[in-house]
């Protein structure tokens, strides 16, 4: 039994930290954040020679074809340093588009997202968001040799700047996946900019926009197995994104009380600093150890995955609130201003313990799982 | 990253299960050490059939009689025995501390007149290093050594004494140099307790039974021979399987932490409220879950340390992280039990008093082995690095 990131996922963690730590420092973090899609060409760019666009998807398509746990190695590192843009949620439509593979256009897509020519996101929730897909309202009409899509998605990661919208809609008694390029006529997209501003989101309207047969990419149980699995996936990513973060937060806050002196001596010597101090260890390596067994799970397809998921979703949604919320505490003044890079982290934090179910909604799947037959 | 067990892992653990299929004494194996001399002769029995099976002092190295197992074989053959509800190890102290301390500083005699009778468990061992005025600090201990020709002469008193009503021998730190730094004047002893002068009286607990006892030394002389290690160097020699022993306790712990989850699961699906099974009950819902992940996450935490042991050989302070966790989450776990089940399981005889029992027992996690504030204290100090505050 080995718990611990092998030598090339460990490798592979500190190529991502060295990248970051040179690229994408907290000023420019800062500078992405003002921009509408935080979106930077250059990283982006990086992202494409490191393989990181395909880390997950087959050789066929050019991808790196590794798993789950070298992709939770590497949105640690996304969130440790807070790093802006859409690479999550790109890593979401293509493991979408990896699953409906059996599609000619889901396979042209993936190529081009691996090669840096798309970026695409995946829009699922309407107005009142639901994790649950079978939620959905939006629907493709057909009529008149004809097939329209109508609705509205909110909420969508990676909308802005994206080239293609992977569309959940019904059709007719069926889920199904409708890829529709975001300049097609009838689509309108908004910027709804929230609390976490390195990650923004966006909403889309499609009024009446037509659809072409062969982009419906997937429909029924297909669709409802890929979306499962991208969910799960997810999930994890938001959990390694934020134990990165709880670390970053924890690292600053160490630093602080081993520097900051009131009544004559380093705030850290204090035990109850020291206190807070513990307890957001004791809180981030649980998250990591649950985050790198679900990754594990979900990588091995082990019986237990959908359980480890949600374990790991749920105790890391509040750890990082948790973490957050003492990190600032230790910081006193300075962690409540504007000037510190705290808030960055703690408004990140906040949007990932929402995205792809809380603790509340994972503690009801555990409990379903657990307690019903 | 693998988490799979490798083939000797696993090897080990057929070998193990089917032994332990084929010898687990028949029936419940509950009860009290200090009042059911029956109860405390099947545990001898036990520990005597562990060891003719080749199972006691599985982590120690094979030349002292032990079978070499790994941390992580430990933890399997720990984990086995706590889900087939195997009756508790009476010779855990002397394997668990004595044993690997006498290996690591004894003398030759001291080892083959000690080591074969741990294994046996001809020889229950207790450990006396607590005191009523050193609890946390407890290297500020008093009970003091003086030499007296080829014996030292021990006065004092040991409080929260595991075992002693039943033990033959105690692992005793005692202060050899009251001028010396608090940490540099302690010494280990090795102490007969049929010695004249030992008295032992139990401590009854607030959930009712006598676990932990008061031992008392009168001058009771030691012959020099069985001091364990160089004179004031007790300190030292002792914490190393004090750490040993705080991270290899997971497994065990877990699979009983274990079987009182399944059991609250198992009541939350048959027990009704106002028509509805409680496990239906939304709030007791998230409850549940909150408590089973938590359970769950203690084992990966436990898991990942040993990991973490077996390859860098040492166990460092991150144990405190294990122990902080485990200590509060079965106080959560518990509470939450009591909530879910309600006003019944105030009662002796809903489940024969075990939620009460646990209820209770469970509020001496946190103080027992290291309180949660030396814990907050070790890490924040020796794993975050923050200055030391006493």
């Amino acid at each position: 039994m080995e718990f611990e990131l092998s030598k090339p996922q460990q490798l592979l963690q500190e190529s991502a930290r060295t990248l970051f730590q040179r690229t994408c420092n907290p000023e420019r973090v800062r500078e992405l954040m003002e921009t509408e899609t935080a979106h930077d060409d250059t990283l982006w760019s990086e992202y494409v020679d490191q393989g990181w666009t395909g880390l997950t998807l087959p050789e066929s398509v050019d991808g790196l074809d590794l798993g789950v746990v070298e992709l939770a190695a590497l949105m640690e590192e996304l969130g440790r340093a807070c790093v802006p843009g859409s690479l999550a949620a790109s890593t979401c439509a293509g493991i979408l588009l990896n699953e409906l593979s059996s599609h000619d256009i889901a396979v042209s897509m993936l190529q081009e997202i691996v090669e840096g020519k798309m970026r695409a996101a995946v829009a699922l929730h309407e107005e009142v968001p639901d994790w649950d897909p079978t939620n959905v309202q939006a629907s493709l009409g057909r009529g008149a040799g004809q097939i329209v899509l109508e609705g509205e998605k909110t909420l969508v990661g990676g909308l802005l700047g994206a080239d293609v919208i992977l569309v959940v809609v019904w059709d007719e008694n069926e889920l199904a996946i409708v890829s529709v390029p975001s300049s097609h006529e009838g689509v309108e997209i908004r910027s709804t900019p929230g609390i976490d501003r390195s990650r923004p989101l966006g909403s889309v309207r499609f009024n009446s926009v037509t659809v072409r047969e062969d982009n419906i990419l997937g429909r029924g149980s297909a669709v409802e197995c890929a979306l499962q699995r991208m969910s799960r996936v997810g999930a994890v990513m938001a959990c390694a994104d934020m134990v990165g973060g709880m670390q970053w937060m924890l690292d600053a806050a160490v630093d602080y009380a081993k520097t900051r002196e009131q009544f004559g001596k380093p705030i850290g010597s204090y035990q109850m600093v020291q206190e807070q101090c513990a307890d957001m260890l004791l809180l981030i390596e649980s998250s990591r150890s649950a985050t790198y067994y679900a990754a594990w799970a979900l990588s091995e397809d082990a019986p237990d995955a959908l359980r480890a998921v949600s374990m790991a979703k749920a105790y890391c949604s509040e750890a990082s609130r948790e973490v957050g919320d003492r990190s600032i505490q230790v910081h006193g003044g300075i962690g409540f201003t504007w000037e510190h890079d705290l808030h960055l982290y703690y408004k990140r934090a906040k949007a990932s313990e929402l995205s792809f179910g809380d603790a509340t909604y994972h503690r009801e799947l555990l409990a379903k799982s657990l307690l019903d037959d | 990253m693998d988490l799979r067990l490798t083939a000797e892992e696993r090897t080990f653990r057929d070998t193990f299960k089917t032994w332990l299929l084929a010898n687990l004494p028949e029936g419940e194996h509950s009860g009290r050490r200090e009042t059911d001399p029956d109860y405390m002769n099947a545990m001898r029995a036990w520990q005597k059939k562990l060891f003719d099976g080749g199972w006691a002092g599985v982590s120690w190295p094979k030349e002292f009689g032990g079978r070499g197992a790994s941390p992580i074989e430990e933890s399997i053959f720990l984990g086995e025995l706590a889900s087939a509800k195997a009756p508790e190890r009476v010779g855990v102290i002397g394997e668990g501390l004595v044993g690997p301390t006498i290996i690591a500083a004894g003398t030759d005699q001291q080892k083959s007149e000690f080591l074969p009778r741990i294994l046996d468990g001809t020889h229950i061992w207790c450990q006396g290093f607590s005191e009523p005025d050193s609890g946390s600090d407890v290297a500020a201990l008093s009970t003091k050594a003086v030499l007296d020709g080829d014996h030292y002469v021990v006065n004092g008193q040991k409080i929260w004494t595991s075992f002693a009503q039943i033990a033959d021998w105690c692992l005793l730190l005692v202060r050899t140099d009251p001028k010396a730094p608090k940490h540099k004047g302690i010494s280990c002893l090795l102490v007969d307790m049929k010695s004249e002068g030992v008295s032992v009286r139990p401590l009854r607990q607030m959930s009712g039974d006598s676990g932990f006892n008061e031992v008392f030394f009168s001058n009771v002389r030691v012959p020099v021979h069985h001091l364990l290690g160089d004179l004031n160097d007790g300190w030292r020699i002792t914490i190393t399987a004090l750490m040993n022993e705080r991270a290899n306790l997971g497994s065990g712990l877990y699979m009983m932490f274990k079987a009182a989850m399944d059991e609250l699961m198992a009541k939350a699906r048959e027990l009704t409220q106002g028509g509805v099974p409680l496990a239906q009950n939304p709030i007791n819902r998230q409850k549940i879950a909150q408590a089973y992940l938590e359970l769950e996450i203690f084992k990966l935490n436990s898991d990942r340390a040993l990991s973490q042991i077996s390859q860098n050989a040492v166990p460092g302070p991150e144990g405190s992280i294990l122990k902080l966790y485990w200590s509060e989450m079965n106080q959560r776990l518990v509470r939450t039990a009591m909530e879910v089940l309600g006003d019944r399981a105030q009662l002796d005889e809903f489940d024969q008093g075990r939620w009460i029992y646990r209820y209770l027992r469970s509020r001496g996690n946190t103080i027992e082995a290291g309180t949660s504030e030396i814990q907050r204290n070790i890490i924040a100090q020796r794993v975050l690095g923050l200055a030391r505050s006493y």
